[in-house]
């Protein structure tokens, strides 16, 4: 891709989603945005732009904004966080929420694996906690990926990254050469495209939000805004637990971090409330 | 060191098993069936058996069930890696009493994910 074009790139980034992108690295910019370019009937990236520049089009900014949101997941991911949530953070939940929904949002849930995972934890626990209602919701900024997570369907490689054996058989059934998580499982999830930088004044009511690993690829404004739109998402006593190498970039917002976990945050509005 | 014992009866499965295992920190011993893995571990029991199921002489899962009845044979973990990737096959592996299951193809991460899922990271 021409230098100007990859400065193009990074500048709707930025300004479409608040990512971080490195106009120099040419070779992730051809990875992300050649699929684009092929599906949208170009013969290359350095066509895709020319189009881009000549059509000015919502749509096909948009197919390159999320194109180069695509994050890297697994089940489990950082299992010390999925062992602070079975541990101490559902049981918590359960306890204090007995008559109310508890609702948990995996924020930029990109194609799925981490909300499917919640849902495993919490049908796991169903037994010992049969008063929690939990509600599980996922959004991502783009809808490709999006349609993935909602069809529960994943590749033997996918499911075998993070994915206890035993979880697989109890969870899943095998299609063809792809596995599918159960329709038990799946009802238990709502999904809906957002982006996390734009308005969210009607998201409210979460008790947990996953958001990992998604603050530390912004723009510092962009990482800001998101801060704020997911504390104001909270409920009192609410937490949002960030990726483990995250701690650092919410100092003097509107969240104050936690001891249990690395990453792990709640409303600083809940210190002074408890004064 | 810790020890694993890789039984498949294809010497390139075990080659790039070796190579992912030793970077794990194991020390690897090699078996081509499940009977002279029997023979292996009836002389020193490994930490962790890598199991291939279809092998000439001895399968994996008929080596399993022999395995458990040796004295200390409820000791090492078993991670089968096989291209049976059936629900039913996979159950009846469990139930046999394998800890972990890798489905062939494998890689490195898929590799390192299984043994750290079965305790051995």
């Amino acid at each position: 891709m021409r230098p100007e074009d990859r400065d193009l790139v990074a500048q709707l980034c930025a300004a479409r989603s608040g990512q971080k992108v490195d106009p120099a690295k040419d070779y992730l910019m051809e990875t992300r945005l050649g699929p684009v370019a092929r599906r949208e009937g170009y013969e290359s990236t350095t066509a895709l732009m020319a189009g881009l520049r000549a059509s000015r089009e919502d749509r096909l900014i948009w197919a390159i904004v999320e194109a180069m949101a695509a994050g890297d997941t697994s089940f489990f991911r950082d299992p010390e966080a999925f062992e602070h949530f079975r541990l101490v953070l559902a049981p918590e939940l359960a306890q204090r929420r007995q008559d109310q929904p508890i609702r948990i949002w995996s924020a930029a849930c990109a194609t799925g694996q981490e909300v499917h995972s919640l849902a495993m934890v919490v049908d796991e626990m169903a037994g010992q906690w049969p008063e929690a209602r939990f509600e599980l919701y996922g959004s991502d900024l783009s809808e490709r990926v999006l349609e993935k997570a909602q069809s529960g369907l994943y590749t033997q490689f996918e499911v075998q990254r993070g994915l206890p054996i035993r979880s697989l058989i109890r969870h899943f059934e095998k299609a063809d050469d792809m596995w599918v998580i159960s329709p038990q499982l799946r009802q238990t999830i709502r999904w809906r495209r957002l982006n996390l930088i734009g308005d969210m004044s009607r998201v409210r009511g979460f008790d947990l939000i996953f958001c990992r690993n998604v603050i530390s690829g912004m723009i510092d404004p962009a990482r800001h805004r998101v801060i704020e739109n997911l504390a104001a998402a909270l409920n009192p006593g609410g937490k949002v637990l960030f990726g483990a190498d995250e701690d650092a970039l919410t100092s003097g917002e509107a969240l104050r971090p936690m001891e249990g976990a690395r990453g792990l945050f709640a409303l600083a509005s809940d210190d002074r409330a408890a004064a | 060191m810790r020890t694993c014992l890789i039984v498949d009866d294809s010497r390139v499965i075990r080659k790039v098993a070796r190579r992912i295992l030793e970077d794990l920190g194991f020390d690897v011993a090699e078996a081509a069936d499940g009977a002279e893995a029997l023979s292996w571990c009836r002389s020193t029991m490994p930490e962790v058996v890598l199991l291939d199921w279809n092998m000439p002489v001895m399968n994996g899962l008929e080596f399993l069930r022999g395995l458990r009845m040796e004295p200390g044979g409820q000791g090492p973990k078993v991670i089968f890696c096989t291209v049976e990737n059936e629900v039913g096959a996979i159950r009846e592996a469990l139930e046999s009493g394998a800890d972990e299951y890798i489905m062939k193809p494998f890689d490195s991460e898929i590799m390192a994910a299984k043994f750290a899922q079965a305790g051995l990271t």
